[in-house]
C-alpha cells in the first residue's frame, strides 16, 4: 500500500488519538473532547515540524 | 489508568482474577478486555483502532520483529509488536512482515505496528483498572 506521508499521519492520529481518548478520560463526552484534541494536536505539530525541516533545509 | 477527568470510583471487594482475566483478554484480543467490562463501544473503538493500524502498518510493507537479544531498538521493537499478542501471533504464523524495508513508508509501517501493540497494552491496563474499580 503506497500512502502519502500526510495520509500516514492522519491515520495514525486517529487511531492513536481514539485510544488515548478512551484510555485516559472517563466520560464519554470527555474522551471525545481529549480525542479531538490529540488529533489536532498531531496534526497541527506535524505540519509544524515539516515547515521547521523545509525552512532548516533552505 | 488514573484519570484527570473524573474522580476513582472506590470498589471496596474488587475481583482480582476478573480484573487480570480483562488484561489477559485485552492483551489477546485488542477490545475484549473492555467486552469483559460489558463496555461494548470503548472495545470495538479499541479494536478497530489497533487492528487498522497494525494491518496498515502490514500493507505499508512494515516488519513485524522476531524474538531477539540483538541490537536495543530491535529488542525494544520485538516488545512493542508484542503487545497486540493475537495479531502479533497471526502475523507470525502466516509469514507478514517479514521482508527487509526498503522504503520510507515502510519504516512507517513498522512504527504504525510497534505503535499499535503499545496502544494495546494501554488499553489492556485501562481495562484491568475498570474491573478493579479504579476508572469508571
Amino acid at each position: 500500500m503506497m500512502v502519502s506521508h500526510f495520509t500516514a499521519v492522519l491515520i495514525f492520529s486517529v487511531c492513536v488519538s481514539v485510544v488515548f481518548g478512551i484510555t485516559q478520560r472517563s466520560e464519554a463526552r470527555a474522551m471525545l473532547k481529549y480525542g479531538l484534541y490529540c488529533f489536532s494536536l498531531f496534526v497541527v505539530g506535524t505540519i509544524a515540524a515539516s515547515w521547521v525541516m523545509a525552512l532548516i533545509k533552505r | 489508568m488514573a484519570t484527570a477527568s473524573a474522580a476513582p470510583v472506590v470498589v471496596k471487594n474488587p475481583n482480582v482474577g476478573r480484573a487480570y482475566g480483562a488484561f489477559a483478554a485485552g492483551w489477546l484480543v485488542p477490545g475484549a478486555g473492555y467486552l469483559f467490562e460489558k463496555r461494548w463501544v470503548r472495545g470495538l473503538l479499541v479494536f478497530a483502532s489497533v487492528a487498522v493500524l497494525f494491518v496498515c502498518g502490514l500493507a505499508m510493507g512494515g516488519k513485524v520483529y522476531s524474538p531477539n537479544a540483538g541490537d536495543i531498538l530491535d529488542i525494544l521493537g520485538f516488545l512493542g509488536d508484542l503487545g497486540a499478542a493475537g495479531l502479533y501471533l497471526l502475523s507470525r504464523i502466516a509469514g507478514w512482515g517479514q521482508l527487509p524495508v526498503q522504503i520510507t513508508v515502510a519504516d512507517y509501517g513498522t512504527k504504525f505496528i510497534v505503535v499499535a501493540g503499545l496502544l494495546n497494552f494501554i488499553a489492556a491496563v485501562d481495562a484491568h483498572d475498570i474491573a478493579l474499580g479504579k476508572k469508571r
